[in-house]
């Protein structure tokens, strides 16, 4: 099974834009929530030079760890062996459900109780686990909040940043047995405390995802407030890890720059609740811990971009969300419009290697270019440039040497193709340039007052009645 | 072809030119690194610990056990979860305490799981160390003092020797020597437990401790 949404063709994501923004509680809720953690990240960074500074460091650290990706998966990979824990592969969604299933199905687990994992949201987890008969239960407050909602998270951070405290209390009243409504949110977190410590307690399996890689210890670092990542690492007889094959690092001191730059960038705090390092199973003697630990490695198109040197950058992110806190389109649409499991600007750069750029070009057009998630990307991933050249290849001649991607030259159209090739003419020309412009000044009355999407809210786009060149020729003395 | 191979392939098809040096994180956190004494440290943990909900109280080598059980009875706690073969433990044992009942963590979890989740309120562990910077406690959880101490009781208390407090993450990773030898699973906390995910209004005590409890236990003749 793949990812469980995706968007086809454009308008969908036109349509579900066009929902949010229609719909004023939603865009409330985004810009307070967009407000809130770009107040929160603002005050964690008050030195511009410390910034800048961690910023280079944490870039360099990522950029070297791509630069030596394959030896740094292999000695992860042998380190962990040697630690005690099972390293699996897996290039497709489906194969690393598959993965995961046969451990299920070996153990004969029948509950999964999951941390946060985005990487298993972008493999349709739960349903490949529901559809074998397996419980895969959400135990991230903001995952339960979601996937009692029938929904899927709308941010990467915070999952259901788009609901408000009195849609969850009516969520909680009418789906848990026995809860009254409540508004009071240390109430609802009580509520969730109790239903989900017992899950914790009876399930099989824990899943989660993994923040960083050391390769040179064998360690799996989980960055986390709640204690439920904690819990489903240390609980079951079993734990699952599963990460993209980006998010290795070298050294166990690389970790301390990406993890100040993740907890301050995500969530503006210095540092998080908990820094969970796994190192191995439990071992004889340890009175708790997981016997098994495994971990799948996922492919699912990122050595796409990891053979194109531009394309590599996207492979930088820590998965903090700072460029869809800050994205002005991201604040107005929310995460949902984008369908895919990486909204916002990462989701825009993103997607296309894990579904195609045939599925997902829309969103590289859904940007303002303006620059905002560039600016505060702590390991300066060139987010805009990438998103033109994403453009770029979904307008190329699909045999041609600028489409390198699947799915490239996807937005090409007859006519589009065209209309450019009309004006690439006459911009190249002067002669054409002057008889073309002459013709349209004069002819302005001819302007048509419908243009599409652009009167929608703009007033219509006529021609000046005398060109540039005929009002400097008009000064002359 | 193996799904590994086959990644490992095309991961090796592209040949990077560049040669990026092995970045210097050692320069970077020197040049940002305070010099400070202990008593600055102490004060630096203490106030990010404090902002996060966390209580502190200064104790000292001898009097650190009759401040715990003040604590736990302010706290109306039963019962304290300890750890095995512990010098710490050995002492709250042998002051053998009324009012709460000392728990050692004897047996592997699995025979007892639905004890601790329903019937402990409380457990003590000792921090290995703790990073001034950014106020976390360092835990190295092992057979004695095993992982779901810090964890799964609601109030969690944390033993720490104020001679042990690094100035930043990186210190403590390099002086400790980390890389030569981590536990199955070695721990930073700062705080109790807590979420923002309702409205993003911060809530304590989500999954893990609604309650972190620090004894910064001074040496003795220092000024606490
Ligand atoms: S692209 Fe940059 S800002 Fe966006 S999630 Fe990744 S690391 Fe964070």
């Amino acid at each position: 099974m793949s990812q469980v949404i995706k968007i086809h063709p454009m308008e969908d994501f036109k349509e579900r834009s066009r929902g949010v923004l229609n719909d004023p509680g939603q865009r409330k809720n985004f810009r307070g929530a967009m407000d809130f953690l770009m107040a929160k990240r603002r005050a964690q960074f008050p030195d511009p030079e410390e910034l800048q500074g961690l910023r280079d460091l944490g870039s360099a650290i990522r950029r070297y760890s791509l630069a030596h990706l394959p030896r740094l998966l292999e000695q992860l990979e042998a380190k962990l062996t040697a630690n005690g824990v099972r390293v699996h592969w897996a290039q497709t969604p489906d194969e690393a459900n598959a993965i995961a299933l046969g451990i299920a199905q070996r153990v004969k687990a029948k509950r999964i109780i999951k941390g946060k994992s985005m990487v298993s949201e972008e493999v349709g987890f739960n349903h490949a686990m529901e559809a074998a008969g397996i419980e895969a239960f959400e135990s991230d407050m903001g995952e339960y909040i979601v996937q009692l909602a029938g929904e899927t998270p709308s941010h990467i951070i915070m999952p259901a940043i788009h609901k408000t405290k009195q849609e969850i209390a009516k969520l909680f009243a009418d789906e848990i047995a026995g809860v009254a409504y409540t508004e009071d949110v240390d109430a609802l977190i009580r509520i969730g405390r109790k239903v989900l410590r017992h899950k914790f307690a009876d399930a099989d399996i824990g899943l989660s995802g993994v923040n960083f890689c050391v390769a040179e210890t064998g360690t799996l670092c989980l960055v986390e407030n709640e204690g439920n990542g904690r819990m489903c690492t240390t609980v079951p007889r079993v734990h699952i890890a599963i990460t993209g094959i980006e998010k290795v690092v070298e050294k166990l001191e690389h970790v301390p720059p990406l993890y100040s730059l993740l907890s301050r960038s995500a969530t503006g705090q210095a540092v998080t609740t908990y820094f969970n390092l796994i190192s191995g199973p439990r071992q004889p003697g340890e009175k708790d811990g997981p016997e098994e630990v495994h971990l799948i490695l996922l492919d699912n198109g990122r050595t796409q971009a990891y053979a194109d040197e531009e394309l590599r950058e996207t492979l930088k992110c820590i998965r903090c969300g700072a460029c869809m806190n800050h994205c002005p389109v991201y604040a107005r649409i929310g995460g949902h419009a984008y369908g895919t499991t990486y909204p916002g600007p990462i989701g825009a750069i993103i997607s296309p290697h894990m579904l195609g750029l045939d599925a997902t070009y829309p969103l590289a057009f859904a940007s303002t270019l303006c620059g905002a998630c560039v600016e505060v990307c702590p390991v300066k991933i060139p987010i805009t440039d990438i998103l033109v050249r994403l453009r770029n290849e979904a307008q190329a001649r699909p045999d041609s040497m600028e489409a390198t991607l699947r799915g490239s030259g996807a937005a090409r159209t007859t006519a589009g193709t065209a209309v450019w090739s009309v004006w690439a003419q006459v911009y190249s020309r002067l002669g054409l340039y002057k008889l073309a412009s002459w013709f349209m000044s004069r002819g302005r009355a001819l302007s048509p007052t419908e243009q599409g999407a652009w009167t929608r809210s703009r007033t219509p786009l006529i021609p000046a009645p005398k060109r540039l060149r005929d009002l400097l020729k008009d000064r002359k003395p | 072809m193996s799904a590994r191979d086959s990644i490992l392939a095309r991961l090796r098809a592209t040949s990077i030119a560049e040669t990026l040096p092995l970045p210097d994180v050692k320069t970077w956190f020197d040049a940002h690194r305070r010099n400070e004494d202990t008593d600055q440290r102490v004060t630096r943990l203490r106030a990010a610990l404090q902002a996060v909900k966390t209580e502190v109280h200064d104790v000292s080598a001898t009097d650190w056990i009759e401040a715990l059980l003040r604590i736990a009875a302010s706290k109306g706690l039963r019962n304290l979860l300890i750890g095995t073969g512990t010098a710490h433990g050995a002492a709250l044992q042998a002051r053998q305490p009324e009012h709460l009942k000392l728990l050692p963590y004897a047996d592997a979890i699995d025979s007892w799981r639905d004890v601790l989740f329903d019937d402990i309120d409380a457990s003590l562990t000792l921090a290995r160390s703790a990073i001034a910077e950014i106020g976390s406690l360092i835990l190295w959880p092992n057979a004695s003092e095993p992982r779901l101490m810090s964890l799964v009781p609601s109030v969690h208390f944390v033993l720490l020797d104020v001679a042990t407090i690094h100035s930043d993450f990186h210190s403590a990773i390099t002086t400790e020597g980390w890389k030569d030898g981590l536990p199955t699973n070695a721990l930073l906390i700062c705080g109790p437990s807590k979420t923002a995910d309702i409205q993003q209004t911060l809530a304590y005590g989500a999954h893990g401790p609604r309650e972190l409890v620090v004894l910064l236990r001074h040496a003795e003749g220092a000024a606490a």
